[in-house]
């Protein structure tokens, strides 16, 4: 990546690290240090496995739970 | 319950009286358009709240993900000629209607692009040969793309609409039902045993199974959609306990892009709430464009995608295990093992014979046998 890129962004990391990281990705599919720390960023950033409420309105829940009887997807 | 992909689940749906559409430039738009917004109203493409703008189409054609570095792998994408919308321009808003689905919506025009076909064929179905029903549709596009958001104020009711639900109603259910992880199955054929056994394989280790065939426009010799359908409440009906299977339908086209759309399906499928995702051989694959498993090769580089694909790579009958079983665990040898071919099942429905129960459930044989029209013309 040495064009600059709008897309893209450098960071700093210590070298000694950087090193072992190259030594550990030699023969997988990774392609370079920066593949490899994106990869494992996207990893970490969506293992935020917080859990979803969904915002139903007592209104819209008895709709919900009122079409689905009809339906017969609930008892 | 699993978030829906990239954070919210969207919902485009507004009720008509607040606005007045009269006055909008208005456009009957295709079945299939209509459907995409559909899905896109109701957060089955959560986190879309449109139609792609450049940024986003550049980046899912390079990158295979949204410019905020959402994994996204299909264009989502409106086409018009450029002399009907000549007097159009950006901040303009537009009425778009289709008369089989009923909808009306607006969409806000962002951007007015042109746009390089070949580029979007190659990058989304790795050819650029016509005979691809995929790229075949990209080049039958008009040369305009409005990108921008879309609402939908009305819509009606449709055939199926009584196994067609939302992902709100499909999240609100799995969580009555007190399910947490949940598998879904993507389908266009009714089941066979290799189909079922895949599908309790999964669901042996999970809450509950999310049946989820695709239902609309098809290749000519596919089955028809009420086939599918009879045939599978005649399956869970008779094969499934009612407390772990759910199906209803999923109506988008195909793209028959492979490895890109096996992802792409896989989203549509966490904003239902489902966790995990089975992907077969050569999973939205045609013709031999695509390696058999590339669908499930491309997962790797999506490490963010949020649902767990589950993956089998073949399934057959041995003889001498006497069970179905998968490459994993039957150690002997080929001439042992009889394949689930859905095509020579075809063949014999066809000729309105009855496979052997080896390869199909007699219930659902004879569900199938009912139908005067099995297949699309
Ligand atoms: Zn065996």
């Amino acid at each position: 990546m040495e064009k600059e890129s709008k897309n893209y962004t450098t960071i700093s990391i210590p070298t000694p690290l950087a090193k072992k990281i190259k030594e550990r990705i030699k023969g997988t599919g990774f392609t370079s240090l920066s593949s490899y720390v994106t990869y494992v960023l996207r990893e970490i950033i969506s293992s935020d496995r917080e859990e979803n409420e969904e915002a139903f309105t007592k209104e819209d829940e008895e709709k919900v739970r009122d079409r689905l009887r009809a339906l017969g997807y609930l008892e | 319950m699993i978030k829906p992909h990239g954070g919210q689940l969207v919902d485009r749906n507004v009720k008509k009286k607040d606005v007045d559409l009269e006055g909008y430039k208005t456009f009957e738009i295709s079945t299939n358009t209509s459907e995409d917004i559909l899905n896109i109203a109701n957060g089955i493409f959560s986190p879309l709240k449109g139609f792609l703008c450049k940024n986003d189409l550049n980046n899912i054609l390079n990158e295979k993900r949204l410019e905020n570095d959402t994994p996204w792998t299909i264009p989502i994408l409106i086409d018009f000629d450029k002399n009907d919308i000549k007097d159009i321009k950006e901040g303009d808003k537009v009425l778009l209607t289709n008369k089989e689905t009923g909808i009306t919506s607006v969409l806000d025009v962002e951007e007015i692009q042109s746009y390089d076909k070949k580029s979007i064929a190659q990058n989304v179905y790795k050819t650029q040969d016509v005979n691809h029903p995929g790229v075949a549709n990209i080049y039958n596009m008009k040369e305009k793309l409005i990108g921008g958001k879309i609402t939908v104020y009305d819509t009606k009711v449709r055939e199926y609409d009584k196994y067609n639900l939302t992902p709100k109603e499909t999240r609100f259910l799995f969580k009555e039902k007190g399910w947490r992880d949940i598998v879904a199955f993507q389908t266009r054929n009714p089941p066979h045993i290799g189909h079922e056994y895949v599908q309790k394989t999964a669901l042996t280790f999970v809450d509950g199974i999310f049946i989820n065939p695709i239902i609309g426009k098809k290749k000519s010799g596919d089955f028809t959609d009420d086939v599918i359908l009879a045939s599978y409440d005649t399956l869970m009906k008779h094969y499934y306990l009612k407390e772990r299977a759910v199906m209803s339908i999923l109506r988008t086209s195909m793209k028959y892009a492979g490895p890109r759309e096996a992802i792409h399906h896989a989203i549509m499928r966490k904003n239902f709430g489902c966790t995990h995702f089975i992907v077969g051989r050569d999973h939205a694959g045609v013709g031999n464009y695509y390696g058999p498993y590339d669908a499930h090769d491309i997962f790797a580089e999506f490490p963010d995608l949020g649902i767990v694909p589950l993956f089998f790579r073949s399934f057959s009958r041995c003889t001498k295990c006497d069970s179905v079983v998968n490459d994993k665990i039957c150690p002997h040898d080929q001439k042992y093992h009889i394949n689930f071919a859905g095509k020579k099942i075809r063949e014999i429905l066809r000729n309105g014979q009855v496979p052997s129960e080896d390869m199909m459930r007699k219930e659902v044989s004879e569900t199938i046998l009912k139908f005067d029209k099995t297949f699309v013309e």
